[in-house]
């Protein structure tokens, strides 16, 4: 499978089964086109005579037989009976998702935990159900030593004694198993003094610093409950905070709605605040929300990420670069085939855990009753849940089968699919068409520096 | 080649398009 696409002045094949990207001029993009049609080589050079030499198509089509003879190019799928086979195996924990506190000091008008509670009631972990939860977790991962922590919300800073006594628990409890912790938080910052960064910065892996871009986006979509705006609040600690961690092990996090779909000036503007570690993301949510994304909005956005990812170009070659979250991509080291098939790890390897303790597949899903799946006094009790979502992948999604960035996004999130369509095995339509576009750019701007690269 | 250049020279946390310390 081949996708082929112009981005910001490039020419960029996708052999999609090899994961090779190559950067081809105008006649191999037309010939490679041909090919991929059906085309035999003499056609090719009928269809193309007008507009190329016979010497440069010639010499075209040897490299493009060339790449082919070495696997990188018109590549057949191969992976799925492998994939199967690997599903099959047992899995271990990775990660757990405790939510630590089941309430919010804020009112975001988008937030899937309505107000932090999760469509139930107002609670905070206690430290005997966070401490059986890191057992579990400890019980579960079977020879893993890596194991991850989020401490997460609502906002985790209204319960933080016990999120300081979870990481001294854990530290103790991983000398003893030969474990090793990675904790991380996510905060809306409203909480965050010199105290807490001490401590984050002593013992989290990472910490989200929720922040939506400009002053004005942000107030109007995360307001107190009173109805006032908490940027001005939470802007100084979040630079403090970035500065305190040397630019790095942190993302300032931040959603983009219906009413911002000129978003990238958005990630711009938390960027010339300084922040090098951003991602801002696309709200997901229903469509008769009014902060919605709509079919409609699809161009608008599609522009957007493109003029995004044109100017992270000239400021990374200016020297001004920065990360932004949905454009990283490892076009070298990147995971094995495996991993890329099988998904994020929801209910097999990550869980997410209430404050009462119950386990769920992850922190999305948490308030469906459907998918709770045990609790940390008796672990799994639905290990029918586990298989559900063990069994899923691209291959058993009609949508992923032929979509080019299956090997990017593993078969979208769980979580969507289920909202939109009642099933996990779906795939929700406008969040497709935006991965598509993400990776379209995210590899954009791997070939516009090493272009650059190549100049220097 | 003259005319095509190749980027990348296919046929673990949980999470993808990731770091493999295996793959390096």
């Amino acid at each position: 499978m081949i996708h082929q696409y112009q981005n910001n002045g490039y020419n960029i094949v996708l052999d999609v089964n090899s994961g090779s990207v190559h950067v081809v001029d105008e006649l191999v993009y037309d010939v490679i086109a041909l090919l991929d049609e059906g085309k035999t080589e003499e056609e090719v050079c009928l269809l193309l005579r007008e507009r190329y030499p016979k010497e440069e198509l010639t010499e075209a089509l040897a490299e493009c037989r060339e790449l082919k003879e070495a696997g990188v190019l018109f590549t057949e799928d191969i992976y799925e009976n492998a994939i199967i086979d690997y599903k099959a195996r047992k899995t271990v924990v990775k990660a757990l998702c405790l939510h630590i506190a089941h309430d919010c000091n804020l009112a975001c008008r988008y937030c899937f935990a309505e107000e932090g509670e999760y469509h139930g009631r107002r609670a905070l972990m206690s430290f005997e159900v966070g401490k059986k939860a890191l057992d579990f977790l400890i019980a579960n991962s079977g020879e893993r030593r890596n194991l991850e922590v989020d401490f997460f919300g609502g906002e985790p800073l209204m319960n933080w004694q016990v999120v300081k006594d979870l990481v001294k628990y854990g530290r103790e409890q991983e000398k003893l198993h030969n474990k090793n912790f990675r904790f991380t938080l996510t905060t809306n910052g409203v909480l965050l003094n010199d105290e807490v960064m001490e401590f984050c910065n002593k013992e989290m892996a990472n910490v989200v610093l929720s922040i939506d871009g400009r002053k004005e986006v942000h107030d109007f979509m995360r307001p107190f409950r009173r109805g006032d705006g908490s940027y001005d609040m939470i802007l100084p600690k979040f630079k403090q905070f970035a500065k305190s961690r040397n630019q790095e092990k942190y993302y300032v996090r931040g959603t983009f709605t219906h009413h911002n779909l000129d978003f990238s000036k958005d990630v711009l503007h938390l960027a010339d605040e300084g922040f090098e570690q951003i991602s801002v993301e696309p709200v997901v949510a229903p469509e008769g929300e009014e902060y919605a994304l709509k079919e409609a909005d699809l161009p608008q956005i599609l522009a957007e990420y493109d003029k995004l990812a044109a100017e992270m170009v000239k400021r990374e070659k200016e020297g001004k670069g920065f990360t932004f979250f949905h454009y990283m991509i490892d076009l070298t080291g990147g995971p094995c085939v495996y991993k890329r098939l099988s998904g994020c790890g929801s209910g097999t390897e990550y869980l997410a855990v209430t404050p009462w303790g119950d386990l769920y597949p992850c922190h999305q899903f948490v308030g469906i009753e459907k998918y709770l799946m045990g609790n940390v006094d008796q672990g799994i009790t639905k290990p029918e849940i586990v298989d559900e979502f063990k069994c899923c992948n691209v291959y058993t999604k009609e949508k992923c089968r032929n979509c080019f960035a299956k090997f990017y996004c593993s078969g979208g999130c769980a979580a969507n699919s289920y909202n939109f369509h009642g099933t996990i095995q779906d795939a929700y339509d406008i969040g497709c068409e935006l991965q598509r576009k993400r990776v379209e750019c995210a590899i954009m701007i791997k070939a516009a520096l090493a272009d650059n690269a190549d100049k220097e | 080649m003259k005319h095509i250049k190749t980027l990348n020279t296919l046929q673990c946390q949980t999470s993808v398009g990731q770091t493999c310390e295996n793959n390096k």
